[in-house]
């Protein structure tokens, strides 16, 4: 790798008065200062938010309001900062969901830990841990900024279900299709 | 040509690697003796062979000879003796190794049909991977991983079976997971002797079910469960309850009786999840009953103690133990030692009722045995109590005798070790006339009655060694950590050792052994580091003459327990 | 009124306009720091302090505005600066640290009482300047006492007894002589030419407004327009006095912290900003009588035809009241400072400070030879015109 000097520019005369200079600058501000704000008044204003956001994980819901997480605890394993914690459990009996057998009993996000990679988004066999567009988190001590199973369901809401994976499985279970 | 050591040995070649293997070895066995993985499902090492899952197909050859003169055919190009592979391939668990066989594992035919396997075993396989309890241990996983296409060309409907059939108490099953491979019927009939499993119908209505009226309830039937290469099986103690991947294992002992099976502890941040057996083929093979599974509750069960207490209130350790040092020096003492102690506790135990001038005491626990992994002795470590010379000839049945000496004023003190004195046969009426120290890790009506009580820890929570029915000596490993208030059994012997006027000896199972070893004839040429994983035969003639109450069990015979000595009776 | 306040004792009428200035200049310079802080955000595209309101204001119609303003903002801090803790470091001299923010104040306030800042027609028709004392040496005493304010910055550097804060009194006193130089140079020319030779001499500042109201194309005219380089060198030299940017060396946060008051906090640290301001108001002020014609509207129209046009248009002879008058020409002195003060910011936002070695090149190398060029060629052009 050849080193190469670069000369500077000599300064004209002009620009060594530093005159036209500052002119130039004193009129560029006094532009702007006309202009309107560009600030996002934030909390009253909210931005846009971009598709494929990663904001704070969440647990969604089927479109017929059913828990989709299955308790897997494969993002509790992929989880780089160990922010998620879940109990496993079983589906109670006489549900209707019980054919899915397994569900959290409880599921606990510290968002303290959570660094946002999305990684337990990208592992979920049952697309149930979506990191949606909720990016502002606030509590008043340290049990606040945990998210308990409730509050994820309250915060991750309901989105469209493109397998309804488990009906398929019911449907084949009382239905035609398979053996017995 | 590597030629075999003994007649007994025989040269196979895996891979081109040359091996010698004892004769009658099968083909699996032998390559697994050169690291090569051969894939399988029905295949158990323990277990008969049916040859029913097909994964295990290899390539087989023979060394090629003249079929006229016998005279091996040499290959002109190589200079070495050709071999005839067989045209179709052969399954490895079911084909034994005979001299200068030729197993090729790596060919394309092989990998062909592994995946051919792998995508019949998984056309009808549910997509339960997520809610299946074998996820991560289950070999379908691994290898469709290892062996599989990677992608699915089954578009047709999946076959839909019972999901969630109770088998037994203790296992629940997936009809839809099973892939037929037969393990559990194999070991249900011929290891667990209870002949209750099989499958009914035909093609894809093939299912596994108990025979009517039956039920899978035996004490082996959660052996079903491990040997279970898929998710068909499960327990329902563990259904649900972790992922295997989260769970730490320490190897253990089942305290249960003195057959000592060789165990695994599952736990995760200081809670067991599951207890499984450890191969170990001269105690257990690779089994465990089904009552040695649940002690790990104990651990969390209620009544564990929880504080030291002198008088019945709390106090620290130290002054609890300063407080049972009192109790013990010029008093009259007895000591009622432990069989489900370790031996660097009963070893503490006797250093301490020698300090005391005391007489020690066993506990016995004589029981109903199986012949097979449960023993008549449920106490896990009477011998190791004989070799550190604790006690030495076995526990009678009661403490009668000590009920006696209470009686007649010749004993003060009383400490136990764990015991619950009461149980033990000692009246309300004679604990009464005692001060009594307690170690132990529960409450019970000894440690309501006893001056002193100092919290110690379960088998899970420390470190040490249980002499078996075989005099083989084990080790078990802390596998979580004791509960907050209760000290390791090990310190507070100790301790109270020191406290007593005895000499300073180690609170761990490390600095204690060189003492170990040096007092213990038994054990003198041993240090607990150098105990392997699979136990440790112990010379068991100076104890040759005790009638020990053991029936035979697997592995082991009581008459083997002597063999130099004449047998007795 | 106006002969109430006329018939009131001479002491009296002085005490009460000093309250009115100081009471005037104080809450001024504290809103400039608000002006500021809006004129920077607006000239970067922000909206500013917008937020604070108290409670019991929400609702009322208006107080929005001054929200928006960030007046309730300027109190928020205000009140914070009263009752937030005083951080005293262990390491200072303790007297001289907290003298050092009150002398500050001391020439901030002094130099106003010689800066007319209005004007009233009296009966006669006569235009009488306000100020609190109209001395003839005017802006030597302003000259005199404002360079007194590096006192506080040198005292506040060494007292507080820490590398930065020392090197930005240094800094602030080398950069004072520096610019003083320049700065009473630069003025000279002015009271050259309105002290004709001959006549008796004034260093008045209202002298200088009275010569810029002269009627006819070169009485009336500023000297902004017939002496530009002074101006230019003067407003410079004021920038480099009151320590603002490009020049603020003393304070010099990229490379000295906090410079001077790097040690300081709370209400001593509010009486250096406010002197910071105080001072940039009087600057100012001396800024338009020198040169912008102080309290004339427009060139070549001076206060007292200003109000004679009034008084013809309107046909009310209210114009000619001494009090409306002395308002008017009040409201046009502050609105040319308020100008002033605001260019004062708008080059804080557009140029970037310079160099320690670069304010003094300048100083010495630039602005003292030009000025003294300057003062040369006018006190030629000045014998010429009028000798």
């Amino acid at each position: 790798m050849a080193v190469i000097q670069v000369q500077r520019k000599p300064l004209s005369l002009a620009e060594r008065t530093y005159i036209p200079q500052v002119i130039g600058g004193l009129l560029t501000t006094i532009k702007y200062f006309f202009r309107p704000s560009e600030t996002l008044q934030y909390p009253e204003q909210r931005p846009a938010i971009p598709p494929g956001y990663r904001g704070v994980p969440t647990l969604v819901m089927d479109p017929h309001g059913r828990e989709k997480c299955v308790s897997c605890q494969l993002c509790e394993f992929v989880c780089p900062p160990k922010a998620i914690r879940i109990t496993p459990g079983s589906v109670a009996q006489g549900a209707g969901v019980d054919h899915v057998e397994k569900a959290p009993q409880a599921f606990d996000i510290d968002m303290l830990r959570c660094i946002y990679c999305g990684l337990c988004e990208e592992v979920c066999p049952e697309e149930a841990i979506v990191l949606q567009n909720q990016f502002s988190m606030s509590g008043y001590g340290r049990s606040e900024m945990v998210n308990h199973k409730d509050r994820l369901y309250e915060l991750g809401g309901t989105l469209p279900d493109k397998h309804f994976k488990w009906d398929k499985k019911k449907a084949a279970e009382t239905g035609a299709g398979g053996h017995h | 040509m590597i030629q075999p050591a003994s007649p007994d040995l025989i040269t196979v070649n895996v891979d081109g690697k040359e091996i010698a293997v004892p004769k009658g070895t099968n083909m699996i066995e032998a390559a697994r003796r050169v690291g090569v993985d051969v894939p399988h499902y029905c295949y158990h090492s323990k277990l008969s062979i049916v040859g029913n899952c097909r994964m295990c197909l290899v390539e087989m050859g023979m060394p090629a000879v003249d079929p006229a003169s016998k005279a091996p055919v040499i290959d002109p190009a190589t200079g070495k003796q050709r071999v005839n592979w067989s045209p179709r391939p052969t399954i490895a668990c079911a084909t034994n190794a005979s001299p200068g066989l030729h197993i090729c594992t790596t060919s394309p035919m092989v990998k062909e049909c592994r995946e051919g396997v792998m995508e019949f075993l998984l056309i009808n396989h549910p997509l339960d991977c997520p809610i299946c309890d074998q996820a991560g241990e289950c070999k379908l996983q691994e290898q469709s991983t290892g062996y599989g296409r990677g992608y699915s060309r089954f578009i047709e409907q999946k076959n839909v079976k019972p999901k969630r059939t109770l088998l037994g108490p203790r296992v629940m099953l997936d009809d839809e997971r099973c892939i037929l491979c037969s393990r559990c019927i194999r070991f249900s009939k011929e290891v667990a002797k209870d002949d209750v499993l099989g499958f009914v119908d035909r093609g894809s209505y093939s299912t596994l079910t108990c025979y009517p009226g039956k039920k899978l309830e035996n004490n082996y039937s959660l052996n079903t469960v491990d040997i279970c290469p898929v998710g068909a099986l499960t327990s329902t103690d563990f259904r649900f309850k972790m992922r295997v991947w989260f769970l730490k294992q320490t190897n253990s002992i089942d305290t249960e009786t003195s057959v000592g099976v060789n165990t695994v502890v599952w736990s995760r941040e200081g809670v067991v999840y599951r207890i499984t057996p450890r191969e170990n083929g001269s105690v257990n093979d690779t089994w465990m009953p089904d009552s040695g599974r649940t002690l790990y509750k104990q651990i969390r069960e209620g009544g564990r103690l929880e504080a030291a207490r002198v008088s019945g209130s709390v106090a620290d350790l130290e002054s609890a133990v300063k407080a049972a040092a009192a109790l013990i020096s010029g008093a009259k003492v007895a000591v009622v030692g432990s069989g489900r102690s370790s031996v660097e506790e009963q070893f503490l135990t006797r250093k301490l009722a020698a300090r005391a001038g005391a007489e020690a005491y066993l506990v016995s626990r004589v029981g109903q045995g199986d012949n097979l992994l449960v023993s008549t002795d449920k106490n896990p470590n009477v011998r190791g109590a004989l070799v550190t010379g604790l006690i030495s000839e076995l526990p009678k049945p009661s403490l009668g005798a000590l009920g006696e000496r209470i009686d007649s004023g010749s004993v003060t003190t009383v400490v136990s070790v764990g015991e619950d004195l009461l149980a033990a046969g000692l009246s309300a009426s004679q604990l009464a006339k005692v001060s009594i120290v307690y170690l132990g890790t529960h409450d019970n009506a000894t440690s309501g009655l006893a001056k002193v009580v100092i919290p110690t820890l379960t088998v899970f929570e420390k470190h040490g060694t249980f002499v078996n029915q075989q005099f083989r000596i084990q080790r078990f490993a802390k596998a979580v950590p004791g509960p907050s208030g209760s000290s390791d059994d090990l310190v507070v012997l100790s301790k109270l050792l020191s406290a007593a006027g005895g000499e300073a000896l180690g609170a761990d199972v490390g600095s204690l052994w060189p003492s170990i070893a040096s007092e213990v004839p038994a054990l003198s040429t041993m240090a607990y580091s150098n105990i392997p994983d699979t136990g440790l035969l112990l010379d068991s003639s100076p104890w040759s003459t005790l009638a020990f109450a053991e029936e035979a069990t697997l592995h082991f015979k009581p008459a083997a327990a002597a063999p130099k000595e004449a047998p007795r009776g | 009124m106006a002969n109430f306040f006329f018939g009131l004792p001479l002491m009296v009428q002085g005490i009460a306009k000093g309250l009115a200035v100081i009471l005037f200049i104080f809450p001024v310079a504290a809103a400039c720091s608000m002006a500021e802080r809006k004129v920077s955000a607006w000239i970067q595209r922000r909206p500013g302090p917008n937020r604070t309101i108290p409670p019991f204001f929400v609702g009322i119609p208006g107080a929005s505005i001054l929200q928006r303003l960030g007046i309730f903002q300027l109190a928020a801090d205000g009140g914070k600066f009263f009752f937030k803790e005083e951080p005293l470091p262990n390491h200072v001299h303790k007297f001289y640290f907290i003298l050092a923010p009150f002398i500050a104040m001391i020439p901030a306030f002094t130099t106003v009482t010689v800066v007319p800042f209005g004007a009233y027609l009296d009966p006669e028709g006569k235009v009488i300047p306000i100020m609190l004392a109209n001395v003839d040496i005017g802006i030597l005493a302003i000259f005199a006492v404002a360079s007194l304010g590096v006192y506080s910055l040198i005292l506040a550097g060494w007292a507080s007894n820490s590398k930065y804060p020392f090197l930005g009194g240094v800094r602030a006193s080398a950069q004072l002589i520096s610019y003083e130089l320049s700065m009473t140079l630069s003025v000279l020319p002015v009271f050259l030419w309105v002290n004709e030779p001959g006549s008796s001499g004034s260093l008045s500042l209202a002298r200088v407004v009275e010569f810029q109201s002269h009627a006819g194309f070169w009485g009336g005219t500023w000297f902004l327009f017939t002496m530009p380089l002074s101006a230019a060198i003067f407003m410079i030299a004021l920038f480099a006095e009151t320590n603002r940017q490009p020049f603020d060396m003393p304070e010099s946060e990229a490379d000295l912290v906090g410079g001077f008051h790097t040690e300081y906090g709370a209400f001593k640290w509010s009486l250096f900003f406010v002197a910071e301001y105080a001072n940039m108001i009087v600057g100012s002020a001396v800024f338009a009588l020198l040169f912008l014609g102080g309290w004339n509207l427009l060139p070549w129209l001076p206060l007292s035809s200003l109000l004679e046009d009034l008084h013809r248009l309107t046909g009310s002879a209210l114009w000619l009241n001494p009090l409306v008058s002395g308002v008017l020409s009040i409201a046009i002195f502050v609105a040319k400072v308020l100008f002033t003060i605001f260019f004062f910011m708008w080059v804080r936002w557009t140029v970037p400070r310079f160099r320690y070695d670069q304010v003094m090149r300048i100083g010495w190398k630039v602005l003292l030879p030009l000025s003294i060029a300057n003062l040369v060629a006018y006190t030629v052009g000045i014998y010429f015109l009028q000798g």
